[in-house]
């Protein structure tokens, strides 16, 4: 066997994420199925999670160490995996297709001279061919293709491939120590919005749009959220009126997210916010409008004024939650 | 010095996607095309950086005879020259990424602005791949930026906050909404757009790395229920999405 796989493990605050553990699991099962090796790589100063990747069948964990990365560095970053591509002979990449895997994945492949599938929600092997799915135009078509070029750099989009566990015997960190990196790019510090879940990794998104009335009532909208553990999201509209920041808005211009249950409060669903939304496994539809469009792909709909119906709906929640 | 902007034409977001016969493409009719929303973010920092320093701002697009409007729109906001890469057909990335390449090169630009992704495509893969070509830094999804002589600072968006990212020209820049308001164009501006010459070049074509196998629609979603018209449904909701859903 000469093929392999590399899979870039990303982690923030020492912690690999959630997603790369999806990540590494879609890669021990396209190594099963292609007969290729494969590699998990992790770049950073410490990583205080490692050992949780055994029972995801992981066996061993190339940890490229420095001091001087406790935060991302493209720059350092893109180099250091290309070297280790080159020098395990990896010919398929896989990132999640987070912030960082969309910063890092382009350089890479650019100094590979690979093609690149990104944001993929399916990925299948037909005889020997990786085919990939991903939304265009937002979601409102998708695009089936496969890359032709020798290396193949591919991001999977976060909360789309699940996470299987599978136990292995053993797992050690191979740790190796970068002497000097490349810090041209850096991050110098984070700025968190305060302790919120962010709308591209959430399980449950509750949304709100103009049938809130005004950004006084998004209390409503963060409560039921609370409770919920869900993040908070918004429309367009809402977002250009400037009553709630860019980052929380879903939809084409904003986010493109598929979580499994997705609330749209007193939201229309103009077709840019349909387009980023639609892939949601649930959607609970709450409108005064009965032929608001975003009761075409509701699961469940109230016509009815979101104001009232919203703090019930928070209490009845919290109730079989407690 | 020379600030470039590459900017792209694609379907207005209100557009409803119908596919061709063939699967390749999308239907065209009736659709209107407009300037990528996000290019518009990168041609008022283009005009805002010009404003403080100095210097002239060139667009550049790719694409078919009819991108020239997006040019155009850029000219009306105020950027001084316009550079069309004329192709029609499908490019993957790294063919467009090596075009652009090419033309920042020949114009000796040492910061450039793009849209953080087209709205067509949905990438997000062209300035990155741009700079590496380049052997330039760059910095993506940017919400803020910043010059101090060669130092730029930019913030960019990441999940559940924001990083700082310091590094210096020559640079690309990707823009995300929420970087600065555009200007909308003035009258003046307009009219004089309309008489400035775009430059016209041919795109170079080296072979995808990307094959297209075919465009289609996503599984349709089928209507649910509506449970009723006021607050006396919420426990039956809550049921729902606990037993039948499961996702509570």
């Amino acid at each position: 066997m000469s093929n392999k796989i590399l899979v870039f493990l990303e982690q923030r605050n020492g912690q690999i994420k959630k997603s790369s553990f999806e990540v590494a699991s879609k890669g021990l099962e396209l190594a099963t199925k292609l007969n290729y090796e494969i590699s998990f790589v992790t770049i950073g100063s410490e990583i205080s999670n490692s050992s949780d990747l055994k029972e995801f069948g992981v066996s061993e964990l190339v940890h490229l160490k420095n001091s001087n990365l406790s935060e991302y560095s493209s720059s350092a970053y893109t180099q250091l995996l290309k070297n280790f591509a080159l020098e395990n002979k990896a010919t398929i990449l896989l990132f999640s297709n987070t912030a960082m895997g969309k910063d890092l994945s382009p350089r890479l492949a650019v100094k590979l001279n690979a093609g690149v599938m990104s944001d993929l929600i399916a990925l299948e092997i037909s005889g020997t061919e990786l085919i990939g799915t991903r939304p265009i135009y937002a979601g409102k078509a998708l695009e089936e293709i496969k890359l032709v070029s020798d290396f193949k750099v591919l991001t999977l989009r976060p909360n789309v491939f699940k996470a299987e566990k599978r136990e292995t015997a053993s797992f050690s960190v191979n740790l190796k120590e970068i002497a000097e990196v490349d810090l041209s790019t850096k991050v110098v510090e984070i700025k968190k919005s305060s302790g919120k879940i962010d709308v591209a990794e959430a399980d449950i998104i509750v949304s709100g749009g103009r049938g809130l009335k005004g950004p006084e009532n998004f209390p409503l909208v963060e409560q039921l959220a609370e409770v919920l553990g869900a993040a908070v999201g918004a429309s367009r509209a809402v977002v250009d009126a400037g009553w709630r920041s860019h980052s929380e808005q879903v939809g084409q211009t904003g986010k493109t997210v598929s979580p499994t249950l997705y609330f749209a409060l007193g939201i229309s669903g103009a077709i840019q916010h349909l387009a980023g939304m639609s892939t949601s496994k649930y959607i609970v539809a709450i409108n005064k409008d009965k032929d608001a469009p975003i009761f075409s792909i509701a699961d469940y709909g109230i016509v009815g004024d979101v104001l009232e119906i919203l703090p019930v709906l928070t209490e009845e929640i919290k109730k079989i939650k407690s | 010095m020379k600030i470039v902007v590459c900017v792209s034409h694609v379907p207005d977001t209100a557009t409803k996607i119908k596919i061709s016969a063939d699967e390749k493409n999308i239907d065209s009719a009736g659709v209107s095309y407009v300037i990528n929303p996000y290019d518009e973010f990168a041609i008022e920092e283009a005009l805002k950086t010009k404003e403080k320093i100095g210097g002239e701002v060139y667009v550049v697009t790719i694409g078919n005879e009819a991108a020239k409007e997006s040019l155009r729109k850029a000219l009306a906001m105020g950027a001084d020259e316009a550079i069309h890469l004329k192709y029609d057909g499908y490019l993957d990335s790294l063919n467009v990424a090596k075009n652009l390449a090419e033309e920042i090169k020949s114009l000796n630009s040492q910061l450039v602005f793009m849209g953080k992704q087209s709205i067509d495509f949905d990438n997000c893969v062209v300035p990155q791949m741009t700079a590496e070509l380049l052997d330039y830094n760059s910095i993506s999804v940017c919400v803020s930026f910043s010059l101090d002589g060669n130092k730029v600072t930019c913030e960019r968006e990441i999940e559940g906050g924001k990083e700082v990212v310091e590094s210096q020209l020559p640079i690309i820049v990707g823009a995300q909404k929420g970087l600065n308001e555009p200007r909308y164009a003035s009258l003046k501006g307009i009219m004089a757009a309309k008489k400035k010459t775009i430059q016209e070049k041919n795109c170079t074509f080296t072979n995808n790395s990307v094959e297209l196998i075919k465009i289609k629609k996503p599984a349709s979603k089928n209507p649910g229920r509506i449970l009723g018209t006021d607050v006396s449904v919420v426990p039956e909701l809550v049921r729902l999405l606990r037993e039948e859903a499961k996702a509570i």
